[in-house]
């Protein structure tokens, strides 16, 4: 193991393998407990009772609500464990992420998220042999827009 | 909420408002439940130590919600955030609690950033920024990028 590649083959075959789509609401009481939990008082985010009046008409999410690890439903662990099934380093650290905000996410909306392996390189790290592995999530909303677009790096050692 | 800032307010080398921030054990088990991320390296000692980390670390996701918050805070209601991203680079340590509200005296963040270029582009105007955390000794363990589209004082 210490000699050959991390990624094996049946890690390769998981690459680009688009996940079951899954579809979450947006609740409010939700947004608004993510917003207390970052510190952020800014209204668009807390102020329940009036966010009708906001130029968004609804509770807008804080940016990266509905991003790794949560909302999206999207069971990272479950990926995780089939990750390290197929043979990748058993311990996670979570290396970054990055996203790209299309529409405006708000309470009420429903989405529809598709998770996929973009890529897996391996390096060699003060942890040793290393895996970097970028998780892409397409989020749609109710109207058949991209909301959101979010690269997840997973590193496993 | 701080006055709107407009796209004619900025240049290249500028500095984004900065915004501090704390973390503690209690604020981490928040963060936790409101996010969904139960993994146990942000509260057990035990498994945290066997993990490499030592001790419990700060959430990389939470820190990414502090620059959220630090871009959202400095464009202001008119300001679109288009792009946002960070790389966890280093750990932090939250403070340990004292009484059930209350933490220690420790450490505290700073959410930074610098405005490293301004262009009209689809009829946008768009200002790229380096943007970054940094622990009480001033290493920056979260370093990271946006995107923001910005009001022109012209629109109106």
């Amino acid at each position: 193991m210490a000699e050959g590649s991390l990624i094996n083959e049946e890690l390769r075959k998981m690459i680009g393998v688009p996940s079951e789509p899954i579809v979450f609401k947006i609740e409010e009481g939700a947004i608004q407990r993510y917003a207390q939990a970052i510190g952020d008082p800014n209204p668009l985010f807390n102020d329940i009772e009036n966010a009708g009046k906001n130029k968004h008409g609804r509770l807008i999410c804080p940016p990266g609500f509905t991003g790794w690890p949560m909302k999206g439903g999207i069971s990272f662990i479950q990926l995780v464990e089939s990750l390290v099934k197929a043979g990748a380093p058993p311990r996670l650290l979570d290396g970054g992420v990055e996203f790209e905000f299309l529409e405006p996410i708000g309470a009420g909306d429903v989405l529809t998220a598709t998770t996929k392996i973009a890529n897996m390189v391996e390096r060699e790290t003060k942890m040793g042999k290393t895996m970097f592995t970028k998780v892409e999530t397409t989020f749609l909303n109710q109207n058949g827009d991209v909301a959101l677009k979010s690269w997840s790096t997973m590193i496993q050692f | 909420m701080s006055k709107q800032l407009y796209y004619e307010d900025v240049q290249a080398g500028a500095e984004i408002t900065p915004l501090a921030k704390i973390a503690t054990t209690r604020m981490l088990v928040q963060w936790a439940g409101a996010s969904g991320d139960f993994n146990p390296l942000h509260y057990e000692d035990d498994f945290a130590k066997a993990m490499g980390v030592g001790a419990p670390i700060v959430h990389g996701a939470l820190k990414r919600a502090w620059l959220g918050q630090l871009m959202t805070d400095w464009i202001g209601e008119k300001g679109v955030l288009k792009k946002l991203s960070c790389q966890y680079r280093g750990m932090d340590y939250p403070r340990k609690m004292q009484t059930i509200e209350e933490a220690h005296e420790g450490e505290t963040w700073w959410c930074k950033g610098t405005v490293t270029k301004k262009y009209d582009e689809g009829g946008e105007h768009l200002v790229e920024c380096v943007i970054w955390v940094e622990n009480g000794k001033g290493e920056k363990t979260t370093p990271g990028a946006a995107i923001v589209a910005l009001p022109s004082k012209d629109d109106k």
